[in-house]
């Protein structure tokens, strides 16, 4: 029992620090000093930087789709269908979602590695002896950068997710291109649309600020900076599918 | 009235059960050095951290150049730091940025100051410690004597009145580590910085408190200090979260004292 509350205050104290994070992060996005050459060299780090990891899993996980839904499809006649099951899925939940796993793999556990051995090397401090405030510096570029590159990498795991789908269609099952786009056309809502395009907004969000809560927080050396890394990814991660279930359920509340 | 570049008025600070500092009182004169020594554990760097506010004191007083800054809010702590200047144990150097953009950092991310200007001032600091060649490395790139003379010169940058040290000459070879006493006697003779020293090195503290720099046109000496010289760096022992030793230079080496004894054998 004495374990359980332990843990339980330690928790509740995480999540109350990660709230005054976001505090600070909401004041300094309102207040100056800003500085606006971090905030492109992290749209360059985050956005071009996770192109390729992006590009690889959408074009996969159409391509994958498209053969399991394809066969499927099949015993009841409708292959011709591929098109609609792929885009439906692609746009309002794998792509955001898979975007959003691969970025914190990549950005999440980075930024907890740089933050961290920052912190453990002093360099944090040094931040502050010489009149810069972390957050400011380190911390809302990242935020940023990431709510703001997600959203364009999901819409680009999408595009080439679609394209991988067409590819298998073409080849594999056989469907012809006009009515596999004809079919991806009509499998979309443009409520999905939006669900595609809102949800990723906040994922990035939550990738980029749990990566710098984890990465400002490390203690231990070098040991705590692996500890901070794994940390990262795996709240990351779990918190990319809390918060898509919980934005989804809004979304279907306030689009539907 | 004296008023200290430095004061602290029986601070106290503990982490959970383990107190570190106990009613700590010292203050630093302007134009003088404060040496810090004690056994690992005994509070020195933590003096220099609650100098700086990054760390709160739990209890008591302390005032940078009359202004009071253990309550003070973060946002005004930053313009406090802007007349201090910090080397960090082993540099702390930002590694993702040349030994140019390290030393002029204050200068190009915290005020408005012309590029040309900046980087005017970031070779004569490069200068001024003797690495002025070294303006393009990067951190990775130089030896560890060199990071703490480039981490001394980017705490110069801004031209502080105070300048404090985190075991400066820790792990260094013992030639080495003369050339960074070396630049804190300059600082302190030359320049007239107040400055404390944290350091277990008894070699380097004695050294730098028992000689002076005496510049001649462009050629810069070391000579045994004079006795105004001398007085004007003293050191401060910690012991047990308490200061054991406040005096100087001589007045340790005479002390009767078992622990201070023990200490400096």
């Amino acid at each position: 029992m004495t374990w359980l509350t332990q843990w339980l205050k330690s928790a509740l104290q995480q999540v109350q620090e990660y709230f005054i994070l976001l505090g600070k992060v909401a004041r300094g996005l309102v207040t100056p000093p800003f500085y606006a050459r971090d905030v492109i060299e992290q749209f360059d780090a985050i956005g071009a930087g996770s192109l390729t990891v992006v590009l690889l899993t959408g074009t996969f996980t159409g391509m994958v789709l498209a053969l399991q839904s394809g066969i499927t499809l099949d015993k009841f006649g409708a292959r011709s269908m591929v098109g609609q099951l792929v885009s439906a899925s692609m746009v309002k939940e794998l792509g955001p979602v898979l975007t959003a796993l691969m970025v914190c793999g990549r950005v999440g556990s980075g930024i907890a590695a740089e933050l961290g051995s920052m912190t453990v090397t002093d360099q944090i401090s040094a931040l502050r002896a010489l009149g810069t405030d972390p957050v400011r510096k380190l911390v809302i570029p990242r935020v940023i950068a990431g709510t703001l590159m997600v959203p364009l990498l999901t819409v680009v795991a999408d595009g080439v997710g679609l394209v991988g789908a067409w590819l298998i269609a073409a080849t594999q099952l056989k469907v012809a291109s006009a009515p596999f786009w004809n079919s991806v056309v009509a499998g979309l809502y443009i409520e999905d649309v939006w669900m595609g395009l809102i949800k990723p907004f906040f994922l990035g969000f939550v990738i980029v600020s749990i990566g710098c809560y984890v990465g400002l927080g490390t203690k231990g050396g070098t040991q705590g900076v692996g500890r901070a890394t794994t940390n990262a990814v795996v709240a990351g991660s779990v918190v990319v599918l809390a918060v898509d279930f919980l934005v989804t359920k809004l979304l279907f509340m306030v689009l539907y | 009235m004296t008023e200290f570049a430095i004061a602290f008025e029986k601070v106290s600070l503990a982490f959970d059960d383990k107190v570190v500092l106990r009613d700590v009182s010292f203050s630093l004169e302007r134009g003088h050095t404060k040496i810090v020594i004690g056994a690992s554990g005994s509070g020195k760097s933590t003096i220099l951290r609650l100098i700086l506010g990054l760390l709160k004191p739990d209890g008591g007083q302390i005032r940078i150049n009359g202004e009071r800054v253990d309550q003070m809010h973060e946002e005004a702590l930053m313009k406090v730091r802007a007349g201090l200047g910090m080397v960090f144990q082993e540099g702390a150097l930002f590694d993702s940025l040349t030994v140019r953009e390290n030393v002029g950092y204050q200068l190009f991310e915290e005020t408005t100051m012309p590029i040309p200007e900046v980087d005017a001032r970031v070779g004569e600091v490069l200068g001024f410690v003797g690495l002025g060649e070294f303006v393009g490395r990067m951190p990775s790139e130089l030896s560890g004597g060199q990071r703490r003379r480039v981490a001394i010169a980017r705490a110069l940058t801004s031209k502080p009145k105070v300048l404090l040290y985190d075991e400066p000459t820790t792990g260094l070879d013992p030639i080495t580590a003369l050339t960074v006493d070396d630049e804190i006697i300059k600082l302190r003779d030359l320049e007239g910085v107040s400055a404390i020293l944290v350091t277990h090195q008894l070699r380097d503290a004695f050294y730098v408190a028992t000689h002076e720099a005496v510049k001649q046109g462009d050629q810069i000496t070391f000579v045994p200090a004079s006795p105004e010289k001398a007085a004007m760096t003293e050191f401060l022992m910690l012991k047990d979260g308490g200061v054991a030793f406040e005096g100087a230079a001589d007045a340790l080496r005479h002390s009767d004292d078992p622990y201070l004894k023990a200490f400096l054998s």
